[in-house]
């Protein structure tokens, strides 16, 4: 702000605290001709008079003390436009200072979990109950609360993973984000294609579709999504290519229908990188929290394998 | 003076009162009307572009800011959950500003880029589909309905001709086929994934 401004804020709010000051004189003095204490001012009303009592002394002190007060604030804390007081006091500064007093406070505890291994630190119950907080705030509004997911917002308890599970890339996935396209291929395929190919990934799952339209969607397969789903339709977490053999990692839905529009429409999935957010810090113990969700899911499947 | 004149005379009082009520006004307003801090906009951000400014009218018809305000205020617990404070820079082509002045929701004033287009258009078709205990009315409606580019390029110009907004006359005559069969979702989608995104919050 400019000095004239400073002058014009500065000499309306003096003038106005002396203005404040001799309106308290001038309505406490006795003027001649008026009464003393308890007399009236002379007029009647039906019989109704009314005392001419001047103010309470402690009232008359009460406001020269706001007064006192207000100068001293005005000399204390930020006043006059861009004059920043004695004390160098701002909104700003406060908020610094208690950002300061608690990143100090909590900083070290980040630090320290920060160097223990994601698979380690998935195990400490005083940290995963921090990293839920954390998960609760900023990660639940798409994965829900339980990490279970909805529709187009990836399921995190069932170790089925898009873009990989080991703690390297979910921490990746975390820090700096993803985008996962599915290309549109309406176009390129016609709606015949649409319908072939749709079928055969709608097989993948073990699911019975009409044998003519599973071989031709095969054909028609091997042309457009190897690339990135791969010619065993195994997908690649390098692309977030989906695994199509397994329903789970079909974020979009499972049904028929959703298939087509997914093969005619194409997706575009985004997970906002949380760094800027957050800090290297807590996605590490984030990326611990959402390791533990699919604890459960990684015992099963080791289970299972070891039972084969 | 005595005091007798001033009461008997309504026209005097009248003055004088307006004097005295001015005084917090003349301190406090009419420097803001002229101070940099919130004439000039801050570094990076620009007038919203068409797409965006028919969200922005969107929002308003809507009634968002009943629920939503648009103020991070300097407090940690706040820029702990919605990112840096607000800046006066950043409201100066607001017309009005959406501040608001309740939270039933969240606050929106940095929400841009924190979810993505596709969690939005599931939240505005049925806030339920992606927060269960969300309270939120659903706004389906904004699917089906298309931005009018005409309208929207008629108060682009107005912003330019009365408010000093720096549009340029091409992006006024582009706004009607920029918006050529976009819906009031895409538009409303737009606006909130750009709020706030001039300022960095870096830890």
């Amino acid at each position: 702000m400019s000095s004239a401004w400073n002058w014009y804020i500065g000499i309306i709010a003096v003038a106005n605290i002396l203005a404040c000051v001799w309106l308290i004189r001038w309505t406490a003095k006795k003027r001649p001709g008026e009464g003393a204490a308890h007399e009236t001012t002379g007029h009647e009303w039906d019989g109704l008079t009314e005392l001419n009592n001047p103010m309470p002394r402690w009232w008359l002190w009460l406001f020269y003390i706001t007064i006192v007060f207000g100068l001293i604030y005005l000399v204390l804390y930020p006043s006059f436009g861009s004059y920043p007081g004695l004390l160098g006091w701002s909104q700003y500064s406060a908020w610094e200072e208690e950002v300061e007093a608690t990143e100090e406070r909590v900083a070290p505890l980040f630090a320290e979990y920060a160097q223990i291994p994601v698979a380690e630190l998935a195990e400490n119950d005083e940290a995963m109950q921090t990293g839920r907080r954390l998960f609760g705030n900023n990660c639940a509004v798409c994965h829900g609360a339980d990490g279970g997911g909805r529709p187009g917002f990836p399921d995190l308890t069932n170790n089925k993973w898009n873009w990989g599970g080991d703690p390297e890339q979910l921490h990746a996935s975390i820090l700096n984000g993803r985008s996962g396209v599915m290309p549109a291929l309406g176009g390129a395929l016609g709606e015949q294609g649409v319908t072939e190919v749709s079928a055969y990934v709608f097989s993948l799952t073990g699911r019975d579709a009409p044998d003519d339209l599973v071989r031709r969607g095969r054909q028609r397969f091997e042309q457009q999504c190897v690339a990135c789903h791969g010619a065993d339709a195994s997908g690649n977490t390098a692309l977030g290519a989906p695994n199509l053999n397994t329903p789970e990692n079909w974020i979009y839905g499972t049904s028929l229908e959703a298939i087509r529009t997914t093969i005619r429409d194409g997706r575009h999935g985004v997970m906002p990188g949380q760094e800027e957010f957050l800090g290297e810090d807590r996605v590490h113990l984030l990326t611990a929290y959402v390791y533990s969700l699919s604890e459960e899911a990684r015992a099963r499947e080791v289970n299972g394998a070891s039972d084969d | 003076m005595s005091h007798e004149v001033v009461e008997k005379n309504v026209g005097l009082m009248a003055v004088l009162i307006i004097a005295v009520i001015s005084v917090a006004g003349l301190v406090q307003i009419v420097p803001l009307l002229f101070a940099t801090e919130t004439t000039q906009p801050h570094e990076g951000v620009e007038p919203y572009a068409p797409l965006e400014f028919a969200g922005r009218d969107i929002y308003v018809r809507e009634g968002c800011y009943s629920c939503h305000s648009q103020m991070i205020r300097p407090f940690r617990a706040e820029t702990e959950r919605y990112g840096h404070y607000s800046l006066a820079g950043e409201f100066v082509y607001d017309r009005p500003f959406q501040w608001g002045s309740k939270r039933t929701g969240p606050d929106l004033a940095r929400v841009g880029g924190r979810y993505s287009d596709l969690w939005h258009y599931v939240h505005m078709m049925n806030p339920r589909d992606v927060v269960p205990e969300s309270n939120m009315p659903a706004y389906p409606w904004l699917a089906d309905r298309e931005v009018n580019g005409e309208r929207v390029a008629r108060a682009m110009r107005a912003q330019q001709r009365w408010l000093g907004v720096p549009y340029t006359d091409e992006q006024i005559q582009n706004a009607p086929s920029d918006l050529e069969g976009k819906t009031e979702m895409d538009a409303i989608i737009a606006y909130l994934q750009g709020l706030g995104t001039a300022v960095q919050h870096n830890r």
